[in-house]
């Protein structure tokens, strides 16, 4: 069985960093097709400065899941530039004030995503369908939900990342109608949201976490 | 009772431009800037924002915040968010950025409260709206030889009646009608030394129907030099305070 602990909560933001970073070029490709162009490099000086201050040794170790989170979400807020940083930021934000324990159950889990959705839409206003993070979130809180009763948590993790995905790859038809890509109208369609991708990789990582534990 | 001013924006120049504009109207407000990625190029950042929101509030009470683009707006609420302790000083507007930030710069140099900077901050929109505040109509018969026979409406189509050439009024209402000599009219440093001017009388005074003391209604008015307005103004000291605005006109505001 999976444990979703502090070291797991810690790996994810480890593997997020990994993973964003192999990706850069590709979130900064669709970025300026739609954007301005930065969301991949924004998004991996935000996770390295994460992976970088959960390395710090004069900082206290983290003693719930929901202090990883609040670590991630101040330090995402205030080093990644663009929409990006307060939208990851106010989800992981809110996502730490559900997940203060030692380690996530499956409901823990559940709350822990839609804590996260509701920050997204409170801080960027946007609701499935305009081409933003929403598309990947909505659906990964939803499919979690209906995970809920699955035995092994990381079956409830994995449930969302996969909804994550399958949100992201169906922005690209979508033409945009918040944030910078709206500015672009009917030529936003045919490019799959940045914001989307970036967040379907991150919940990926968050299973790759959790089988690390059990690898 | 001192509101401040914070501009967040993506490019440092935006922000110190808006601010240079800002100040020119109105040199005593706390105004800082928020600009630009934590690197220093084209972004925003929270810190650079937590930082600019804290230095403005340790010298004013309260703080109006305009926002250039989306995520500027998203890191400021992030602030918000992070310290429950702003919120009840710190009002991030829906204005347009320039525009607002010089309205909500010259309504704090009036020594207004927060919620007075932050409307004409939101009010500063109508100067670039669709709709133009106020139209130009012919008015026959109206002006004389060297001034243009014209009259303002609202863009409601109001008339407002253009006065007699001189001094006139009712019981405590005094009313002058005075060309324009500046060749750019009432623009923006005009309209300041006219609203800063008439803030100070605390008279009541419109010029064509404009609150004398907004500089983005004075701006709005579109006057040009030949253009004849009118000044009126109520109360005791009415005659002193329409005396003093039409110095001001009549003298060019200082720049002719």
């Amino acid at each position: 069985m999976t444990v979703l602990d502090v070291a797991w909560a810690e790996r994810w933001m480890q593997t997020a960093a990994t993973d964003v970073r192999a990706a850069r070029d590709e979130l900064t490709e669709l970025d300026r097709r739609v954007g301005d162009g930065d969301h991949g490099v924004n998004m991996d000086r935000g996770l390295s400065a994460v992976v970088e201050r959960l390395d710090d040794p004069a900082l206290p170790p983290r003693e719930t899941v929901g202090q990883v989170l609040r670590l991630a979400a101040t330090t995402l807020m205030s080093t990644v530039g663009g929409a990006a940083g307060p939208l990851y930021g106010t989800a992981l934000l809110r996502a730490s004030k559900v997940t203060d324990r030692p380690d996530l159950s499956a409901s823990g889990v559940v709350s822990m995503m839609e804590a996260a959705v509701e920050g997204i839409v409170a801080r960027g206003h946007a609701s499935v369908g305009e081409k933003t993070m929403v598309d990947a979130w909505q659906p990964a809180a939803e499919a979690a939900e209906r995970a809920e009763d699955a035995e092994d948590v990381a079956d409830v993790l994995r449930a969302a990342a996969e909804a994550a995905a399958a949100g992201a790859e169906a922005t690209v038809p979508l033409v945009a109608t918040k944030g910078r890509a709206s500015y672009l109208a009917e030529r936003s369609a045919g490019t799959q949201d940045p914001g989307a991708r970036s967040s379907a990789i991150i919940l990926a990582a968050a299973v790759t976490a959790a089988e690390g534990r059990d690898a | 009772m001192s509101v401040g001013l914070v501009l967040v924006a993506h490019s440092v120049m935006l922000a110190d431009g808006t601010a240079e504009l800002a100040r020119q109207m109105a040199p005593d407000v706390e105004l800082r800037c928020a600009a630009g990625d934590p690197d220093g190029g084209l972004g925003t950042s929270l810190t650079r924002v937590q930082d600019a929101l804290s230095a403005a509030l340790r010298v004013v009470d309260d703080v109006v915040v305009l926002a250039d683009l989306g995520s500027a707006v998203l890191t400021v609420e992030s602030a918000l968010e992070l310290d429950p302790e702003l919120p009840s000083r710190v009002r991030l507007v829906s204005a347009p950025f320039v525009e607002g930030a010089v309205a909500a710069a010259v309504t704090a140099q009036q020594g207004a409260g927060l919620d007075a900077v932050a409307e004409s901050a939101r009010a500063a929109v109508l100067s670039i709206g669709p709709e133009p505040v106020l139209q130009l109509v012919e008015a026959p018969g109206a002006g004389t030889a060297d001034s243009p026979a014209v009259v303002r409406t609202r863009a409601s189509g109001e008339a407002i009646p253009l006065p007699g050439p001189s001094s006139s009024g009712g019981a405590d209402e005094v009313t002058a009608t005075v060309p324009v000599r500046n060749p750019l009219g009432l623009h923006a440093r005009p309209a300041a030394v006219v609203a800063r001017a008439v803030a100070d009388l605390g008279v009541p005074v419109t010029i064509d129907g404009a609150d004398a003391t907004s500089v983005l209604q004075l701006m709005s008015l579109g006057t040009s030099a030949g253009d004849v307005v009118t000044i009126t103004a109520r109360g005791p000291e009415a005659e002193a305070a329409v005396a003093v605005v039409v110095g001001l006109v009549q003298g060019g505001f200082g720049e002719l």
